[in-house]
């Protein structure tokens, strides 16, 4: 298993070819790519059985991102553990390209086409209760955004997951507090989410969603038997580049050529102290 | 549904009173669930209204039941299809449509999860209870969505055939039943049911009516009672596959006959009418042509028979358009 140093690394690097990807790109979503960063870091090397030789295999863990607007992040991760090569990131959103600007199954790795929000737990809800009615032993894990989930299918899947009593599904909230319109909470309140997921016969967990030890231990296992388990991800949106942490504007901005050289200087100094630590 | 001289003229024609399609549709589903348990039932309330009762009764572990959820319905399947589940997600055609497009449009069709979207007493087949449980905007919003084949039984034969052919067919469908109880049409042995093809079910040249689903039936009687009261030899083709539509038949009877009347439970917009003018105009063709089906308009308060017969969707009410298109060449 990775070490956290390790996970530290990836995660830096990570980060850079989110904001290389968006800047080639000429757009993307760079805070909430930035902010879910470390959960999918977690995800894809301590916790998903997943992996480019056995995607086909159909006990494979399901991993659907319902915020299908952070694909850069997905992409990047997918391209470091080997789904396809990174270079092929430098077409993403142009002419003919496969990658498209949300997830698409045409991208190796890819379970679930998603971009429109309020998708992902309820499919993810029908694979739980397929892995359930074939005695099956993967786990299914969904990425929702804190502003997503005023989207109302999440709590329909919400009470379904519960009255199955999926165990098998894990949806995980990258709570950065933002969304385009400013904070999550103005513009229409989804909070007391650890109260509403509990009221709906879930088991919930809060975490420091930068935190790899307390992520892996929430996403390793089950939190509860007979119920799904919702692990509430605090989060800094644009996290990792000061000047675009918990800043609205970075929701789907893109650095200008100054921006760029300074956001990588800082993840190129953030890298080698790293390093130094190893 | 029918009037004396439709019933009369049902029975010169040796027509065969069968029950409604969606006894047939639950009928035909619970036979292949029993021969293969990764065959699924998924319900939004709707089991009673599906005539799926007896499945649920058979088997318990085979039918996967969503509460009063469309959307969740919808998604759910997607997921059940994604990890090899032959999913019929079964809910009332005017809700499944409207209420989870979104999730048909995006999990089903752009995701390529083969879920068989069955929608239930459809177009007006609840008649008096309303606009909002009736489905005549279904075909112009799916038939807009790639990747999404739709089927619109006209009778049990089409219907068992459809089914079967959907549960194999591993692509994303769409399948639209009524629950009046139908003739079964002729055609079975010399115009047999697959996927994307018309079945001609009476041949003659002067008038052709392409119709689908529950309004097939009424297109028969009219060419039987135009035989006999006009001399008229209409052709009659059955559309159970309104996406793709099979061209062949539509140009063979825009050539062929003098003129073409289509025939169907949706609202005149983007429905089979305007799928099938589409093929006609592009071709080149200028038969006279006639789009009968709901106005935009919300309909009279009635049955679907009250329905069908105020809109002219009826043995006479066909009957008489072919006149006046006839006597407009
Ligand atoms: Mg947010």
């Amino acid at each position: 298993m990775h070490t956290d140093h390790q996970l530290a690394l990836k995660s830096l690097r990570y980060r850079r070819g989110v904001l290389q990807a968006i800047k080639h790109a000429g757009a993307g979503h760079t805070g909430g790519s930035l902010s879910c960063v470390d959960i999918l870091n977690v995800l894809y090397n301590r916790v998903l059985k997943i992996s480019p030789a056995t995607f086909s295999d159909p006990h494979r863990d399901r991993y659907v991102q319902s915020k299908g607007h952070s694909v850069e992040a997905l992409f990047v991760v997918l391209a470091e553990r080997g789904f396809f090569p990174a270079a092929e990131l430098d077409t993403l959103c142009q002419y003919r390209s496969h990658f498209v600007g949300h997830p698409t199954r045409k991208i190796p790795g890819v379970e679930q086409n998603t971009g429109a929000l309020g998708h992902g737990l309820p499919i993810c809800t029908g694979m739980a209760i397929g892995g359930k009615l074939d005695a099956a032993d993967f786990r299914v894990f969904t990425l929702l955004g804190d502003g997503e989930l005023a989207e109302g299918s999440n709590w329909e899947a919400a009470m379904a997951a519960a009255h199955y009593k999926l165990d098998n599904l894990t949806a995980i909230v990258d709570c950065n507090t933002l969304q385009i319109t400013g904070r999550t909470h103005e513009v229409m309140s989804t909070e007391p989410l650890t109260e509403k997921f509990a009221a709906f016969g879930w088991a919930v967990r809060n975490v420091d969603g930068h935190d790899f030890a307390a992520l892996t231990s929430a996403l390793s296992a089950p939190l509860e038997p007979g119920k799904p388990s919702a692990i509430i991800a605090c989060t800094i949106k644009g996290r990792g580049v000061s000047f675009m942490e918990d800043k609205v504007k970075w929701h789907h901005g893109v650095p200008n050529d100054d921006e760029y050289v300074r956001a990588l200087a800082e993840l190129d100094a953030a890298i080698a102290k790293q390093e130094a630590l190893g | 549904m029918y009037s004396d001289a439709a019933k009369q003229t049902a029975a010169r024609l040796g027509l065969k009173p069968g029950r409604a399609n969606l006894e047939e549709f639950a009928d035909t589903l619970l036979a292949l669930a029993r021969a293969d348990r990764n065959v699924l039932a998924v319900t939004s309330d709707s089991r009673g209204s599906g005539k799926l009762g007896p499945f649920g009764q058979a088997l318990p572990q085979q039918i996967v039941e969503l509460g009063i959820a469309e959307q969740n319905l919808v998604g759910v399947a997607a997921g059940l299809a994604s990890v090899g589940k032959t999913v019929f997600a079964v809910s009332p055609a005017c809700f499944l449509t409207a209420r989870s497009l979104e999730q048909i449009k995006n999990d089903v069709a752009y995701s390529d999860n083969p879920v068989n979207l069955v929608g239930i007493s459809a177009g007006v087949s609840y008649g008096a209870l309303g606009t909002t449980h009736h489905s005549l905007h279904d075909f112009a919003v799916l038939r807009a969505i790639n990747n999404l084949t739709i089927v619109v039984p006209a009778d049990n034969y089409e219907t068992r055939e459809a089914v079967r052919a959907a549960a194999a067919h591993g692509k994303p469908a769409y399948l639209r039943f009524g629950k009046a109880a139908l003739y079964t049409l002729p055609g079975e042995v010399t115009a047999p049911f697959a996927l994307g093809k018309a079945r001609v079910l009476r041949e003659g040249n002067d008038v052709a009516f392409l119709a689908t689903g529950e309004t097939v039936i009424h297109a028969l009687l009219a060419a039987a009672h135009l035989e006999t009261t006009a001399n008229l030899q209409c052709r009659v083709v059955s559309l159970p596959t309104l996406k793709p539509l099979d061209p062949t038949a539509v140009l063979a009877a825009a050539r062929e006959c003098r003129a073409v009347i289509t025939a169907e439970e949706h609202m005149v917009n983007g429905g089979l009418g305007e799928a099938v003018a589409g093929v006609i105009a592009q071709a080149g063709l200028g038969t006279r042509f006639k789009i009968v089906g709901i106005p935009d308009e919300y309909t009279v308060t009635g049955s679907q028979a009250d329905i069908f017969r105020h809109y002219g969707i009826s043995m006479e009410g066909l009957a008489q358009t072919a006149r006046e298109v006839l006597r407009s060449t």
